[in-house]
């Protein structure tokens, strides 16, 4: 193993843990709010999808992205209004959503097409792709150069992540958001409108979500398939509680679990031999996640410890409620 | 003027059942704008998806097989649901039933060929019921949140699954997969393509009916769902309950894993987590857990599948269209669930103040 194999796995960890990390932030908004949103693989799919037609047909790659946020927005907006609302159950709303969500990117990505192609979406090719933007002097940095050539939405990632660490634990607004997720009650009566917030957080989630998904059509792989995100919004789902619920470890959960996945075909390619299974390091990330937050539980027992979902992931909140 | 919820003293049956029959109506109305708006005729869509799930004879069959895992998952998923314990692990369960069946059908050769489906379906729920006893456990002894631990392990089972058939269980011929299960030990037919899982799936219907509204067990289970700190009060064991209804639960979605791997696929292979684990707990929710009720579902989820596949063929419009519309009958489904408990009453300004 040399510098150079070690240099081009964080290369190929950060270009496929962009995606993740957006998702994951936006996943982080939400759950932090009180809803819990399994809808992630629908909404991912539907941002791909969406991105991916609009920069087809507009042949503008930043409209893609804008839209692909919008449609996240959208079908996270049906979620909260389900779920806030209409109170429906969290988890049957999540799951609807992923049904939705991936028929109908599979169905239009067969009915969006040029007509050239048989209207599929399938086969077609950007003009263009976000490529990689070296920054001068730094990109020769052993090793960490490869942090400094990267897409622009990798270098807009590194300035959400600080942003959405600060926003949650120094800003009032940040405090809202908490408050209203931990104690939805104390918050309506410090005059928090507790519905508000979570319909805003569900949607910037949604919003987020979208975005990560297009990373995936406009610059991993700027092509569309049927069911592309190949189960990443379920990842999504367990890089919260890898990360804690804290928008700011987001980053170290997708370098491991990024990196688990590039190792597999970065090994491959070096042509090493392993002694480990590549299925094993595939479902290595959710049994990591599932340790941790067993663990995690088990150790918070006692004392409700800055390592816990918040108290009121998952419950409807009514204020007429006795 | 303003409209308000208020909370009903009891359920309504009138809600109950005009909830549900409103919003497959306005699902299909749904259904039909995607339609439109991708250039095909609804009417005829939708007449193409009923005659492919019922039209004839062999179709109602491929339907009904459809229907038993997804009846199965239900079920597995609705005994859990009992106490409030959600179990979004029904998949993962599901595969272990599979890979127990594999493991009986590959290497247990000193069982007789005749013991070989039995003991399989057996080992399948064993291990299903293991692999949901685990969150079971964590619930009852740490209250280890169960949605997660669940869906996690979900992927779990999955990825040993893959690397059972793609490596150690591999036929030595062929592509993916384990070797064929042998003749002697498949499901005996009932109707055309139904296979005899059927008759083990309406059995547990009614057991599980007969339990969950006629025993000790049953009111206890409900007790713990609607009131926990009123059943810990009358002596109702919380833990122990958690965990029995877990591992039962584990073994019916173990059971749909290994009686559909060997009365369909007849080896474990790729397409093993094909999603019914999941779709059962929508089925669950959606008979209000009640096992008779999860048949019409299971039933409505199926043909919604098989209706799209003929919908591919008769009208070339991608296969999807069945999983558009199974989360688009969720949608207004969860929209109509307040109503269910509360009502929408108009209160008058003078009457506000």
């Amino acid at each position: 193993m040399n510098l150079d194999f070690i240099t081009k796995l964080l290369a190929a960890t950060i270009a496929m843990g962009t995606s993740l990390t957006y998702a994951t932030v936006g996943e982080i908004f939400t759950q932090k709010s009180g809803v819990l949103n399994l809808g992630m693989e629908g909404i991912m799919l539907m941002g791909a999808l969406s991105g991916f037609a609009t920069a087809l047909a507009s042949g503008n790659l930043y409209f893609g992205i804008v839209i692909a946020m919008l449609t996240g927005g959208l079908l996270s907006l049906i979620h909260a209004f389900l779920c806030i609302t209409m109170r429906a159950n969290q988890v049957v709303s999540g799951l609807a959503i992923t049904m939705f969500g991936t028929g109908l990117a599979n169905f239009l990505g067969q009915r969006l097409g040029p007509a050239s192609n048989n209207y599929n979406l399938v086969g077609m090719n950007l003009t263009s792709k976000f490529e990689n933007i070296a920054i001068p002097f730094l990109h020769k940095i052993p090793v960490l150069g490869a942090l400094f050539d990267v897409s622009i939405l990798t270098y807009f990632l590194y300035l959400l992540l600080p942003f959405s660490w600060f926003f949650m634990y120094k800003t009032k607004h940040g405090l809202a958001v908490r408050s209203v997720g931990e104690s939805p009650r104390t918050a309506a009566a410090m005059g928090l409108n507790v519905p508000k917030i979570r319909y805003i957080y569900t949607t910037i989630g949604g919003m987020l979500a979208g975005l990560g998904g297009a990373c995936l059509s406009l610059s991993f792989t700027p092509s569309w398939n049927d069911g592309m995100t190949g189960g990443k919004g379920w990842i999504v789902i367990a890089l919260v509680i890898f990360a804690t619920w804290n928008p700011g470890r987001a980053v170290i959960g997708t370098l491991v679990f990024g990196g688990i996945t590039s190792l597999q075909f970065s090994l491959q390619a070096a042509g090493i031999k392993m002694v480990i299974p590549t299925q094993f390091l595939a479902f290595a990330p959710y049994l990591i996640t599932f340790f941790t937050l067993s663990i995690m539980t088990i150790l918070n027992q006692n004392k409700k410890g800055s390592f816990s979902a918040p108290s009121a992931l998952g419950t409807p909140f009514a204020i007429d409620d006795k | 003027m303003r409209l308000a919820l208020e909370k009903r003293d009891k359920k309504s049956n009138s809600i109950a059942f005009m909830v549900p029959l409103i919003s497959f109506i306005v699902s299909l109305l749904l259904g039909a704008i995607v339609l439109v708006a991708s250039k095909a005729n609804p009417f005829e869509a939708y007449a193409a998806m009923a005659r492919g799930a019922f039209g004839n004879a062999r179709r109602l069959q491929y339907t009904i097989v459809e229907a038993i895992p997804l009846l199965l998952c239900g079920l597995s998923v609705g005994i859990a649901f009992r106490l409030r314990f959600w179990n979004i692990g029904a998949e993962g369960q599901y595969v272990w039933g599979a890979i127990g069946i594999t493991w009986v059908m590959q290497f247990w050769t000193f069982v007789p060929d005749a013991m070989l489906l039995p003991v399989g379906l057996v080992v399948g729920m064993i291990l299903g019921a293991l692999w949901a006893g685990i969150p079971g456990v964590l619930k009852a002894q740490w209250s280890v949140d169960e949605t997660l631990t669940t869906l996690m392990l979900n992927y779990v089972a999955i990825g040993f699954a893959e690397y059972l058939y793609i490596k150690a269980w591999k036929a030595p011929l062929g592509n993916l997969g384990t070797p064929v299960f042998p003749d002697s030990a498949a499901f005996s037919t009932v109707w055309g393509k139904i296979h005899g899982g059927l008759f083990i799936a309406l059995v547990l219907v009614v057991i599980l009916w007969f339990v969950q509204y006629k025993t000790r067990w049953g009111f206890e289970l409900n007790m713990i769902g609607k009131n926990p700190t009123a059943a810990k009060y009358q002596g109702v064991s919380i833990r122990r309950n958690i965990i029995l209804a877990l591992l039962v639960s584990g073994a019916i979605a173990g059971l749909a894993g290994s009686i559909n791997t060997a009365a369909i696929a007849h080896r474990l292979t790729k397409g093993v987590n094909s999603g019914y684990g999941f779709t059962g707990i929508i089925i669950a929710w959606m008979a209000h857990l009640n096992p008779f009720a999860s048949i019409v579902v299971a039933i409505v989820m199926a043909s919604l599948t098989t209706g799209a596949a003929a919908l591919q063929i008769a009208m070339k419009l991608p296969e999807s269209m069945g999983e558009v519309l199974q989360g688009l009958v969720l949608i207004p489904l969860l929209a109509g669930s307040i109503f269910n408990e509360y009502r929408l009453i108009v209160i008058r300004k003078e009457a506000a103040k």
